[in-house]
């Protein structure tokens, strides 16, 4: 059965309308379906191959003949061929753009296409992940390798010659990656920040890239180091060299790491590095119970979103300590009328300074060490006789004002207790208290204040016009005692400053070869990301003697 | 001798680049191709057939030249003379080249293109249009009415008015202008026609001939769309041969189909032909036929895409990108890059603008298609595989890899033998 629709006015051209009728002659109800515009010749045609049907003759040039041949007697098949006609031209009108970057089929093009690609994403399968790697770490390239399944040798073969030639390879079984702001893999969209991520579980790295950019903070790169590097056999060669580069970043300010619980001889090795990176590091080891989680500017988290809490606040800090200028005293006061925040304080700093808490509390003294002196002025030594600090401010006053004479205090921690009870004033006391002492010390001995205000929004003395007081006097108010102990020691002791130039890898946005995998190169791409799919293939069976045999020939 | 094939491979290229064919004359081919005047010859597409192993459209065009020379009055005289009384001999041998069938005798006219740099001449037939024609394997009626005319009155027309333009067509500059206009002068050539029939019109009207044959001429080029491709196989023949005259390296200078074979040869190869079965090109076909009707790859068109145009330009041609699959530019982008490898330089006379001004691919090294198992696209027409129905559809093919494989034994056997 013959039958016909006419589209009016809707002129196509010859190559779409064979397009169209290739496909629409598949349809299953269909013997075959020709379409076409309704030109004396083509109606011509129509009449010489059978197809012909009375309403054609009305069609105009202009008109879009769809005649479908069906051995149905339903009328809806026909109508059903002309929607489907309609919908793909209106499809076609829209236009289904793809993300356009250059697809080629060997290594010596890829490169001549991308001659400044520095990374290598490779997710074929295993067996054959080993050999492209090395190919591109002998191009000089950096290597992520999604691909598992890949020998431990192997994987030890592409670390050493990376080590050795300068360059980083990221996997076996690594999911996750982002290199100036380019998505490898398995990544999320997270803002660009001072914070690296570095770890050897890709989850772990999404987890974390995305609580630290849920926490207002963003990423400066994520590098992945795969499952095994931390293993005894592969020493963490990749662990090390992507904490160097990120140590030579510039745009690095804070690092966080995460993997399992490194092999014992390599555990050592990396917290050593760590420790001396020169910048913040929050480590988590999952699983890892430390007895000691402070050491210096190395931070052991125990959980995803502690170490993502940890690093912003140390990003936070770094922010607000930049604009700081470093004291010349090195040593801390803290000045506490509470007990409990000067234990804290005190606690924090022995354990970061590795120091000896002054365990007897002699006339109040939480830490007492040559450098540091944490003071509890709750302490029976100062309330015989008088009330309690936080009731009367005097005696504090008193030691404030001291401090003009300690020439080596550099940073005093404070706290503003509010709520009933406490002083009407007590923000307004020790500002005026920092103001008579920093005056008495004159501008070439500056020394910094940091205070915390234990308060809520509703007490009696206005949590917010005593915060506004501290600020007036120029004393930072920190968010915690550990805030105010890191502010004070980041302060101290700031970080080595990178040169100004990143490392080759980190000086922008990765470009990138993609084997295996085309989503991949589909996302770098619509990230605007530099990108070259190698559509890769195993040679087929017995092709490699003649392969082998063109290549030779030069 | 060159120390390297990639040496003989640049200086096959250079020669490839210097060579400046231009379009001079027009004339009886057996005027200028010696072997077409030693009696009942043709010249055809591909590499060697004998008349029973061609394929419908081949056999319909020699029962179409029988007729046209004279040799026979009917279809019967006609086969018991083509199985019988011809000498069949490959274009290439002759410094020509044939669409489709590529059959040529005597009378038929063929396109004088003179490499004005090396001096090297080639030859191909005049494209008659669509429809029943020809190259296609039509030969009755009006197929013979056409030739006939072509041979009396446009090829004398067009020969007097190439005379009047000192120094002939220069097809290297037209070409480049009509890449750039949407050509990839295989499966299209609509703007290359038009830029010729630009270059020719004021000439054809101030000629000595009638103004009824002026004027049928000047309709003639006016809708023959692909006249043109007949004249880019000339130009694609003459500069490979310019290259091929190196005589080293592994560069490609002929890929051509028979119907049967599909044959290429290698600079450094010398006349050798290698040979596998062809394969059917897929493609869209007109209404009434389907991939069941296709006759399998034919024609010396190739040469289009030996040179570096054609399929492996397809990105130049958006109008008729859609022919290499249902997805359009981006496949057309891709089948491209593709060409780029195992192509080994870029055309910069041939720019082309919706591939960022890249140029055209250039160079095809054989041992790049055997290292990459890419062998090239190649846009086709589809002729119906029986003879006298003509063209059915348009789509491309691929040449099979063993050809390229032999060469490449071929090149190591004589590296071996040299050393």
């Amino acid at each position: 059965m013959i039958r016909a629709r006419l589209l009016k006015g809707n002129f196509q051209d010859s190559v779409t309308l064979m397009v169209l009728s290739r496909d629409l002659s598949a349809l299953p109800e269909v013997t075959r379906v020709s379409v076409m515009m309704g030109t004396p010749a083509n109606k011509d045609v129509f009449r010489e191959t059978g197809l012909w049907v009375d309403l054609l003759a009305e069609a105009s040039p202009n008109d879009l003949c769809i005649v479908v041949d069906t051995e149905s007697d339903d009328e809806a098949v026909a109508d059903a061929v002309a929607g489907e006609v309609r919908d793909r031209l209106a499809n076609l009108a829209k236009g289904v753009r793809k993300a356009r970057y250059p697809v080629v089929r060997s290594w010596r093009r890829a490169r001549e296409t991308n001659p400044k690609a520095n990374v290598a994403l490779v997710s074929v399968a295993g067996q054959y992940a080993h050999g492209l790697a090395r190919e591109a770490l002998e191009s000089g390239m950096n290597v992520m390798i999604f691909s598992d399944n890949v020998g431990i040798d192997q994987e030890r073969d592409l670390k050493t010659y990376a080590r050795d030639h300068g360059l980083l390879v990221m996997g076996p079984d690594c999911g996750t990656a982002i290199v100036g702001g380019a998505p490898l893999a398995f990544a999320n969209r997270v803002p660009s920040g001072p914070i690296a991520v570095v770890g050897a579980s890709g989850t772990g790295i999404q987890e974390l890239t995305c609580q630290i950019a849920r926490r207002g903070m963003g990423i400066s790169h994520a590098l992945g180091l795969g499952g095994r590097d931390l293993s005894e056999k592969i020493g963490g060669i990749s662990a090390e060299t992507a904490l160097d580069l990120v140590a030579a970043d510039p745009a690095t300010r804070v690092v966080a790491f995460v993997s399992k619980p490194p092999a014992a001889a390599v555990r050592a090795r990396l917290l050593d590095r760590m420790a001396k990176l020169g910048k913040p590091v929050v480590a988590l080891f999952l699983g890892d119970r430390p007895a000691r989680r402070d050491f210096d500017d190395l931070h052991l988290a125990r959980t995803l979103d502690e170490a993502a809490a940890l690093a912003v606040e140390l990003a936070e800090i770094d922010a607000l300590a930049r604009d700081l200028p470093r004291p010349t005293g090195r040593g801390i006061r803290g000045l506490y009328t509470g007990g409990t925040l000067a234990g804290e304080a005190a606690a924090l700093l022995a354990e970061t300074l590795d120091l000896v808490r002054d365990e007897t509390h002699a006339e109040g003294f939480m830490l007492r060490t040559e450098a540091h002196r944490i003071i509890d002025l709750g302490d029976d030594v100062y309330t015989r006789g008088r009330p309690h600090p936080m009731i009367d401010p005097f005696g504090r006053n008193e030691l404030v004002h001291a401090l003009a004479e300690d020439a080596d205090a550099g940073v005093l921690l404070a706290d503003v207790v509010l709520g009933f009870g406490s002083h009407v004033d007590p923000a307004g006391e020790l500002a005026r208290a920092v103001e008579e002492m920093r005056a008495a010390r004159g501008e070439a001995s500056p020394i910094t204040v940091v205070a915390t205000v234990t308060g809520a929004a509703d007490d009696p003395q206005d949590l917010t016009a005593q915060s506004r007081k501290l600020e007036d006097a120029g004393i930072l108010i920190a968010g915690s005692v550990r805030a105010a102990v890191l502010l004070a020691l980041r302060l101290l002791s700031p970080p080595g400053v990178a040169s100004g130039t990143p490392p080759a890898l980190l000086a922008g946005p990765a470009s990138v070869i993609d084997i295996g995998l085309r989503s991949f190169a589909d996302d770098l791409a619509s990230n605007g990301v530099d990108t070259v799919h190698l559509q890769w293939e195993p040679a087929p069976e017995g092709a490699e003697r003649l392969r082998r045999l063109a290549a030779s020939l030069v | 001798m060159y120390a390297t094939i990639n040496e003989a491979n640049a200086a096959v290229i250079a020669e490839i680049r210097r060579a400046r064919p231009r379009l001079v004359d027009v004339r009886p081919a057996g005027a200028c191709i010696p072997v077409l005047a030693e009696g009942a010859v043709l010249m055809h597409a591909g590499p060697p057939i004998a008349w029973d192993a061609m394929t419908g459209p081949m056999q319909g065009a020699v029962l179409g030249a029988c007729l046209f020379e004279g040799w026979a009055k009917t279809t019967e005289e006609a086969e018991v003379f083509a199985a019988s009384k011809i000498r069949f001999v490959p274009c290439h041998d002759n410094s020509a080249v044939g669409p489709m069938g590529g059959i040529t005798s005597a009378h038929m006219p063929v396109l004088v293109v003179e490499n004005a740099e090396q001096g090297n001449v080639a030859y191909c037939n005049l494209n008659e249009g669509i429809g029943k024609v020809m190259r296609f394997g039509a030969f009755e009626g009006e197929v013979q009415t056409r030739l006939a005319w072509m041979r009396d009155v446009l090829a004398p027309v067009l020969s007097a008015t190439l005379k009047r333009i000192q120094g002939g067509i220069d097809l290297t500059a037209l070409m480049a202008q009509a890449i750039t206009m949407g050509d990839e002068f295989h499966q299209r050539n609509i703007a290359a026609s038009a830029l010729l029939l630009k270059a020719l019109a004021a000439d054809i009207a101030a000629g000595e001939a009638t103004d009824a044959d002026k004027e049928a001429v000047l309709r003639f080029l006016g809708r023959t769309d692909q006249f043109f491709l007949n004249v880019a196989m000339a130009h694609c023949k003459c500069v490979m041969d310019a290259g091929h005259a190196v005589g080293e390296g592994s560069i490609v200078t002929a890929m051509t189909r028979n119907g049967r074979d599909f044959g290429i040869r290698v600079a450094g190869l010398g006349n050798r032909w290698f040979t596998a079965p062809v394969n059917t090109p897929v493609g869209l076909f007109f209404t009434g036929y389907s991939q069941a009707d296709a006759n399998p790859d034919i024609g010396d068109s190739a040469i289009t895409e030996t040179f570096g145009i054609g399929g492996a330009a397809m990105i130049a041609a958006p109008g008729v990108t859609r022919f290499v699959g249902s997805g359009g530019f981006s496949d057309a982008l891709e089948i491209s890059e593709q060409m780029r490898e195992i192509y080994v330089e870029a055309n910069t006379t041939l720019q082309i603008p919706t591939w960022d001004f890249q140029g055209a691919c250039l160079g095809l090294d054989a041992r790049r298609v055997v290292e990459s198992g890419i062998t090239p696209v190649i846009n086709t027409g589809i002729a119906h595989r029986l003879p006298g129905i003509g063209q059915v559809g348009a789509g491309t093919v691929r040449p099979p890899l063993a050809c390229f494989e032999q060469a490449l034994e071929a090149l190591a056997a004589a590296r071996v033998a040299a050393a």
